[in-house]
């Protein structure tokens, strides 16, 4: 019952949102793109997805500059 | 016969990237430098998108010269493009990209260049370049202020995103945008997209 997020191995709590798992693991940069499984979720379901177990989760941190 | 041989690996390289196509989001410090590595390189078609115009400030990081200053940082690149390859077919929206449509221009370019600067754009733009073109490779980077520190830089994978990263830099409205570095984030992306059109050099 694990998820892999950012390559880091960690547990999968039933029910969780994009959202929650951002705040569990302390992602408080307000600029991310979120891929589940290399499926992009756009920013406005983040509180509506749920996090399915086993999967691989990519949370980027976007930052201004260019 | 060594010399022969890579004179037909680079006679291929050269063909194949005068049949490939690139699309630029953005003409600033990341955009500009970009597009001179590749015009260089021998992309055959650029498909370049800015609205803004040249300012004086952009001088110490873009490629830009000081006549330029008012001009259309498009039409100022097409110029500066075809003073170094005028064979680079060069296309050029002066346009602001809108979210909703932000994918229009880039339907069937190779490889999508992210060059734009703040990092709310820079989200939306990744959002709809990869829902909406997911088969399109795309490079972005993120984390280009600062100066040194160039050994954080790394090349961060996700599926068909291609990230040009240094997670530890700070944002641009904390810290400075230096040449050098901006420069090496611009061809570190164009150096991603010549990778990803040629393959792995093996």
């Amino acid at each position: 019952m694990s998820i892999e997020v950012n390559g880091k191995n960690v547990d999968w709590v039933q029910n969780e949102t994009v959202e929650g798992l951002l705040k569990r693991m302390r992602y408080t940069f307000p600029l991310v793109v979120v891929k589940i499984n290399d499926k992009v979720i756009q920013k406005q379901d983040f509180s509506k997805v749920l996090v399915p177990n086993n999967s691989n989760i990519a949370v980027i941190h976007m930052i201004s500059g260019g | 016969m060594v010399n022969l041989m890579n004179k037909i690996k680079s006679e291929k390289i050269k063909k194949k990237l005068k049949e490939s196509s690139v699309g630029i989001a953005g003409a600033g410090g990341l955009g500009s430098n970009a597009a001179i590595a590749l015009a260089r390189a021998g992309i055959g078609r650029l498909i370049i998108v800015d609205f803004d115009k040249v300012e004086a400030s952009n001088l110490d990081r873009q490629y830009y010269f000081l006549d330029q200053i008012g001009k259309n940082k498009t039409e100022a690149m097409k110029e500066n493009l075809e003073k170094i390859n005028p064979m680079v077919t060069i296309e050029i929206y002066n346009k602001k990209l809108e979210k909703g449509s932000m994918e229009k221009p880039f339907k069937d370019v190779d490889v999508v260049i992210e060059a734009l600067d703040n990092a709310e754009t820079k989200t939306t733009f990744i959002e709809e370049i990869l829902s909406k073109l997911p088969d399109k490779p795309l490079v972005a980077a993120s984390g280009v202020a600062g100066y040194g520190h160039s050994d954080r830089i790394k090349t961060n994978r996700c599926g068909n995103l291609y990230l040009c990263y240094d997670e530890k830099a700070k944002s641009c409205d904390e810290d400075v945008l230096s040449a050098p570095r901006v420069a090496l984030m611009a061809n570190w992306e164009a150096s991603l997209a010549i990778e990803i059109i040629l393959g792995e050099d093996k």
